[in-house]
């Protein structure tokens, strides 16, 4: 490769631009001392944080493969002069780092770990005779020799290898993890280190690390062994499923969030306006949420996606890449998903703000003069802040959810994205045909039930945390030990 | 003297919160006897409640009984099984709650709940179950039984639900009834009216009773035998008699001198430094010990032991001690020199003329107006600069939409206020804004009156902002660091949040912000009726100095007589929507003219040892009316035991009696 | 009551009305019918003429608004926005792009989808209910935690696996129930047992945690310390005091969706071959048949807004205080 384009995708600017409001809204916590203690009750609990690892090792990948560039095509010597020309492909940085799993794709269907095809074809014996039977991989197993003998002790060499190495890491980490830990609580790092792995520390770290180790031992021996195999197997069109799951981790997390960008403006502005005027603003806001909310959610996102289809369609031209193409596809469907479920929010926060337009201190701001936009702002906001967030880790799993079910019904994203639903979609089939195709399934279940169970862990924390409600549940307490010393 | 019917003997509670183990109550001890009714008194958080819950085995999640036993007609509650426990509730001994609207379950009606009772512990079903239910209900007088036995609560009035809640209690033929605060969510009037129910029951029945309260009147005129708490511990405990004549224990003393009432002579009141210490502290002293004046090192290094007193009056007090005999003689200046008195002046400050607030009622497809419901219906009053007006009346009464009307919270319907020479209804824009300046508030409940999301500075800072009063950064800087040492608040705590404030410290934050701008004239909205008695009396103290030394005026919104007595210079006594009586405060508390005002003096329990149940004379019958729909006439009359015909067709005019005291009433004159 | 079902019934109105004008921005400002034929058609097949005749023969050849060629009245009825979209008030909803009737479609396609979302809906809401109470009978033992967990975890599968492993192991590898398909009469038990079971097992999780969550709510309410204090057993207060309660905010959240139960499931039905709605619908929207998606968007909105009425009108059954002025 001597050279190439970058590419910035719309969702790759919007995620960049999430992420950025993430760190601004990090830093303005820490600020808030109230902020500061909810967080850290979310911290403290040993799910969320078992979740958190496994929701940052997504976004990981979904922000290595959020770095697009197009590839410079090897120039003919003679047109050396020429301005370089670029591949109509658009590669991700995830896409260099799995470019193993990428590039070797089989002819059809193969099972996971498998060194020959799943089904039976003819084909040319040495001796040039043809015989119909299960052919050799191109790249599943293809270094074994003897593949029926060889290929148990092979997966189990580069499995441990793979797993010693993220152990290594994870202990390099830790290590980091302990140190920084350890200034804060100034004490030794052994005794530190002894506390984050007993759990007794005020951050659940223990429960961090124990997760991290799990992620990296598996992600150490998952990269380990799809450079000699097809880990999950590979689907009807020879790819890497693993791979597949990979790419579709992105989407998922795009799905997830991107709708934010258009639920946080409207879902607030107009819930605080509507609760705050009362009147005819109030009756208009109304209005408007009524309409979309009385329509069935799947329906209007069919509806609205059907048409932005036909625009999408009409303008093909002006996307360079099919790449591009399906970019605008996605970040429609996250705008079409946001202005419909910006209702959920404006409803919540209208109720909180007519009821916090009555407290005293509301009363005691309007005794000074200050102006409606100002209270809003400084006095209803921030008291209602907990459920602009609470909503918002909520809707995440319930969007990750649905792209699955819009997929299937034909308004998800592109078809030629992969995704979880399109996973799914194309794996509808497998189950009937016998043998039975289970990979690409059971991949998607996998990997989509970790992100959605991590979410919701980390979102029942968050809730725990914001919602004052929620105080008065019962709930776990942790036994405070006595501290080791 | 007969075995008591309950016997409580080292009773220790523990509660496991999020902060600690809540140790909430430590080895105490009483009895109580068939007919005696023994009252629990102390401030918030010195676990009179957990006492209860923790007799009835009803404690919260976390919490339970460490030890100690509660023997009740001579068997130990603390060894039965959660199944025999079960048969005591109820039947050996029932308890009422603090908040009638919240503890009457609201879906089912109150037959049904109060048949529940009768079919678990009485074997009553049925006819014979609706019978007895409609016998209790008369018991407690409820009107019309029959019918009410098929309505649900919120068809209720407050007292009446509390009624209801007696009547349930005593469905049962319980041994011992325990009250826990069982009026102080009602108003004087009805306070008075279910005070008198539970004394006629108890002593038809038999039964005994247990009265957890904070105030000190509910005591003298119910009270047999007090029991006083402080941070968990039972401190005294002595007859009614010998406690009012001699509160032996620090405590005890400094929560009479606390009260404001029978003050006219508008001294300091004395007020009790700190807080009631969390519970989840190891105490090795004596608990009292950093808020007690008359502390010595003993105290702090040794936990007191009982000392039994005369007329079967006991105390935990080293101050008993006999060793200590020296000390107990020697009594400290309980009160500090009277602040000067605010600067009388002519000069009218606040006129209101014929001020409305009417909310329209909606009905029919198209919500259509059908009536009104007339929160504030002509009123009309007058503050001197300087001076206090108290504005009396129960709750419903329309006092607070008054002084929201005033400060243009709520747009008036109707009538005119002026500050100065501004007529605040006509004001506008940066007008009324500059008005905003010379009026300010405060809020009753010091927590929900703060935003819990700003720091102090950021709160008092906030009306001097909005309203440009003090020019640089650093001059708003000083006027904070100035106005907080004003109200007795540390400079340093200025960069702190609301929640780390205890409810006095709020309400000085509160007033701190309201005096930022410099207001003339503040409308307290019972800013002390949230508050412990002893706070309530830092509070008071507060106003009184900052109108000594700022000459602002007050309109002085409450329910509590004493507060007046001691704090307004006029009074007006407000009845649903409109001013029935008004005049200085010696004139309408000395001389009161409309039977309303005679009603509700006579209803506030007096804290002195002659005060008994059904000892007074006028009281109130019934309800206060809906607003929506007020009686014909005059508005008191179905209530008045003196209303005659005119009463019932005309509105009473205002009349003058003598100098500033005019009342609206036929009779009076 | 009378003058609030008015009430209710009037406001329903300007909220179609806005349904109305929404669906008729998206499918005919938006795009336009030209782009509804071109993409019909197919590429192939696009000439201006072939979009002229596909447009002529389902009706969308007419002006949007206003038709300068007609006379009178029919100035404003021979249009797009009269004939397509106005016409959903009469529930008219004409033909299908494809030339099928769409009336004779809904009529006879809903009982099918009600036969699979009614059992759904009482089946799962009397399971969810009686796990919630019992969660909250357990409250704060390990056996909660761990029903809260496993909720967690049914909550965080989609439904769609739930539809594939259910048909799989249910009736591919255990044989017990056909996998796909309907009849008619009793027989119908047979086919929809599967659906009905996944159906109510993919709703569990969630709702099982949200009733724990409004009972556990109303357990910390003093009325309940009340009825412990009358001598009650945990259970008597359970079933007669917090279950009573409890119900008022599950109502709200369920009875809205009863009148939506015509419209079927979505995923469920065409997975299991029930020709119900939601099959219907699913096709239109594979095959781009506009017109049927927006038959049952109106028709969608319609029952939401019957479900909100009916939700007012169950409250006054539950809750004593509640009487609709």
């Amino acid at each position: 490769m001597n050279g190439f384009q970058v590419v910035v995708l719309w969702s790759d600017a919007l995620l960049a631009l999430l992420l950025l409001a993430c760190g601004a809204g990090i830093a303005a916590a820490l600020r808030r001392e109230h902020l500061r203690r909810a967080w850290r009750a979310v911290f403290a609990n040993r799910s969320a944080m078992a979740a958190l690892v496994v929701l940052l090792a997504y976004l990981l990948v979904a922000i290595l493969d959020s770095f697009h560039f197009r590839p410079a095509l090897e120039r003919q010597a003679a047109a050396s002069a020429a301005p370089a020309q670029y591949s109509v492909e658009v590669l991700s940085l995830l896409d260099v780092a799995l470019a193993r799993m990428r590039t070797t794709r089989e002819d059809s269907y193969s099972a996971p770990f498998a060194t020959h095809a799943f089904r039976k074809r003819m084909i040319e014996m040495p001796d040039g005779t043809q015989q119909r039977d299960y052919p050799r991989l191109q790249f599943g197993g293809a270094q074994l020799a003897d593949p029926a003998a060889d290929r148990g002790a092979d997966i189990a060499r580069r499995g441990l290898g793979g797993a010693a190495a993220g152990l290594a890491l994870w202990a390099f980490m830790a290590g980091a993890l302990a140190v920084f830990v350890a200034r804060g609580r100034r004490e030794p790092v052994r005794r530190t280190l002894g506390a984050i792995l007993g759990g007794n520390t005020e951050v659940a770290w223990g429960a961090f690390g124990w997760m991290l180790l799990l992620v990296l031992c598996a992600g150490g021996a998952l990269f380990a062994l799809s450079g000699g195999y097809h880990v999950l197997g590979t689907d009807a069109t020879g790819n890497d499923v693993l791979y597949q799951t990979f790419k579709a981790m992105r989407i998922a997390l795009l799905i997830g969030t991107l709708a934010t960008f258009v639920v946080l403006p409207l879902g607030i502005g107009l819930g605080l306006a509507a609760g705050y005027f009362g009147g005819w603003v109030d009756d208009l806001i109304q209005y408007v949420y009524t309409v979309i909310s009385s329509i069935p959610y799947v329906l209007l996102i069919a509806a609205a996606s059907l048409m932005m289809q036909l625009v999408i369609e009409q303008h093909a031209e002006v996307f360079d890449t099919a790449a591009a193409r399906a970019d605008a596809r996605l970040v429609a469907l996250c705008v079409i998903i946001g202005a419909i479920s910006w209702t959920t929010l404006c409803r919540l926060l209208r109720a909180e703000t007519l009821k916090l337009r009555e407290t005293d201190y509301v009363q005691a701001a309007r005794c000074f003069g200050v102006s409606g936009v100002r209270i809003m702002l400084r006095h209803i906001l921030p008291n209602a802040f907990h459920i602009v967030l609470i909503t918002l880790v909520l809707e995440f799993s319930g969007l990750v959810l649905a792209e699955a079910v819009l997929s299937y019904v034909g308004v998800g994203v592109d078809p030629t994205t992969t995704s979880f639903g399109t996973m799914i979609n194309n794996a509808r089939g497998e189950l009937a045909q016998d043998p039975v195709i289970w990979w690409s399934i059971t991949a998607a279940f996998v990997f989509m039930v970790a992100l959605v169970l991590a979410a919701n862990l980390f979102a029942d924390a968050v809730r725990e945390a914001f919602d004052p409600r929620a105080a008065a549940l019962p709930r776990r307490r942790r036994v405070p030990r006595e501290s080791a010393a | 003297m007969s075995a008591a019917t309950l016997s409580v003997s080292g009773l220790s509670t523990h509660i496991d919160s999020e902060n600690g183990l809540v140790r909430a109550l430590d080895c105490v001890s009483f009895e109580v006897h068939a007919g005696e009714t023994f009252a629990l008194l102390g401030e918030s958080g010195c676990g009179k409640s957990v006492t209860a819950l923790s007799l009835m085995r009803l404690l919260p999640p976390g919490g339970c009984v460490a030890g100690g036993s509660v023997m009740l007609d001579g068997r130990d509650l603390c060894a039965l099984t959660e199944t025999e426990m079960r048969q005591v509730r109820g039947a050996g001994m029932a308890m009422i709650f603090q908040e009638p609207g919240t503890s009457l379950n609201p879906v089912l009606t109150v037959g049904q709940q109060i048949g529940e009772v009768l079919a678990l512990h009485r074997g009553l079903k049925g006819a014979a179950a609706d019978g007895e239910a409609v016998a209790l209900m008369t018991q407690v007088g409820i009107p019309d039984p029959q019918r009410r036995l098929r309505e649900y609560p919120f068809q209720f009035s407050g007292g009446m639900k509390q009624r209801v809640m007696i009547a349930m209690a005593l469905a049962g033929e319980p041994r011992l009834l325990i009250a826990d605060e069982p009026t102080t969510a009602l108003d004087v009037t009805i306070q008075a009216q279910v005070l008198d129910v539970m004394a006629a029951l108890q002593r038809a029945r038999g039964m005994a009773m247990i009265l957890i309260t904070h105030d000190l009147g509910v005591v003298a005129k119910m009270a047999d035998r007090v029991g006083v708490m402080y941070a968990g511990h039972l401190i005294e405990e002595a007859p009614r008699g010998r406690f009012f004549a001699a509160p032996a224990h620090p405590y005890s003393r400094k929560l009479f001198e606390a009260l404001p009432e029978g003050h006219r002579e508008r001294g300091v009141l004395a007020t009790i430094p700190g807080s009631v210490p969390p519970l989840t502290a190891h105490f090795t002293g004596c608990r009292f010990a950093p808020r007690c004046d008359r502390a010595w090192e003993r105290c702090r290094a040794e936990a007191p032991q009982w000392h039994a007193l005369e007329g079967g009056q006991r105390v935990r007090c080293h101050l008993h001690d006999p060793a200590e005999s020296m000390r107990a003689a020697v009594q400290p200046a309980s009160r500090s020199a009277a602040v000067s008195p605010a600067r009388a002046t002519e000069e009218i400050l606040l006129g209101v003329r014929d001020m409305k607030v009417h909310f329209p009622i909606t009905s029919g497809v198209f919500r259509r107006v059908v009536g009104h419901v007339k929160a504030v219906d002509g009123v009309s009053l007058d503050i001197g600069a300087g001076r206090t007006l108290a504005l009396v009346g129960e709750s419903g009464c329309g006092k607070t939409t008054v002084g929201k009307a005033i400060l243009r919270l709520i747009e008036p319907s109707g009538g005119s206020a002026r500050l100065g020479d501004k007529d605040i209804g006509s004001l506008s824009g940066s007008a009324l804004r500059a008005t905003r300046a010379s009026m300010q508030m405060i809020f009753q409940d010091p927590f929900g009156s703060l935003n819990p999301r700003l720091r102090v500075i950021e709160i008092i800072e906030e009306g001097m902002n909005a309203l440009g009063v003090s020019g640089s950064d650093a001059e708003r800087r000083e006027r904070v660091v100035q106005i907080m040492e004003q109200v007795g608040l540390r400079p340093e705590l200025a960069e702190r949040y609301p929640h780390e404030f205890s409810g006095g410290q709020r309400q000085r934050i509160a007033i701190a912000r309201a005096l930022a701008v410099s207001p003339r004239l503040i409308v307290c909205d019972e800013p002390t009726s949230a508050l412990d008695v002893s706070v309530q009396a830092q509070i008071l103290n507060l106003l009184q100095e900052l109108q000594a030394r700022l000459g602002v005026a007050y309109l002085f919104i409450t329910h509590n007589i004493a507060v007046v007595e001691y704090l307004a210079h006029e009074v007006a006594v407000m009845y649903l929507g409109r001013i029935v009586e008004q005049g200085s405060v010696a004139e309408v508390l000395g001389n009161p003219q409309h039977p309303y005002t005679r009603a509700l003096l006579a209803a506030v329990p007096r804290a002195n040892a002659d005060a008994g149940a059904g000892a007074d004379a006028v009281l109130v019958k019934g309800d206060l009316p809906s607003p929506a729909n007020p009686p014909a006439g005059c508005h008191f009359h179905p209530r008045c035991p003196l209303a005659t015909e005119t009463c019932r067709q005309e509105y009473p005019q205002a009349r003058a009696v003598d100098g500033t005291h005019v009342v609206s009433c036929h009779l009076a004159g | 009551m009378i003058a609030y079902l008015l009430r209710r019934l009037l406001l329903a109105v300007p909220t179609l009305i806005g349904v109305n004008l929404l669906l008729f921005t998206l499918f005919f400002v938006i795009s336009s019918p030209d782009d509804m034929a071109r993409a019909q058609l197919g590429a192939k097949r696009v000439t201006p003429e072939a979009i002229e005749r596909w447009k002529a023969d389902r009706g969308y050849d007419k002006p949007l608004f206003w038709n300068a060629q007609a006379a009178g009245r029919a100035r404003f009825t021979e249009t797009i926005f009269v004939q397509k979209s106005a016409r959903m008030f009469l529930f008219d909803f004409g033909k299908s792009d494809a030339g099928r009737d769409i009336n004779r479609e809904l009529s006879t396609r809903m009982w099918p989808s009600l036969a699979l979302a009614l059992p759904v809906f009482l089946v799962g809401l009397f399971v969810a209910i009686t796990l919630a109470l019992l969660l909250a009978f357990l409250r704060a033992t390990w056996l909660d935690f761990t029903g809260v967990i496993v909720c967690v975890v049914l909550m965080s599968i989609s439904s769609l696996f739930y539809i594939i492993a259910g048909q799989y192991l249910v009736a591919r590898v255990w044989n017990l129930v056909p996998i796909s398909g309907f009849a008619t009469g009793l027989d119908a038990a047979r086919f929809l047992a599967l659906p009905v079971a996944v159906g109510v097992l993919a709703g569990l999780g969630s709702n099982v945690r949200w009733y724990r969550a409004i009972f556990l709510e109303e357990i910390g309410k003093d009325y309940v310390r009340t009825a412990r204090a009358k001598g009650l057993s945990e259970l008597a207060v359970l079933f007669r005091h917090v279950l009573k309660n409890g119900m008022i905010p599950i109502l709200t959240g369920t009875v809205v969706v009863i009148p939506s139960l015509f419209l079927g499931s979505l995923i469920t039905e065409s997975f299991f071959g029930i020709p119900g709605l939601g099959t219907f619908t699913i096709e239109a929207i594979l095959m781009q048949d506009f017109a049927i998606v927006r038959a049952m968007v109106f028709i969608g909105s319609v029952l939401y807004i019957a479900g909100l009425v009916l939700t007012d009108l169950s409250y006054t059954l539950v809750d004593p205080r509640v009487r609709l002025q």
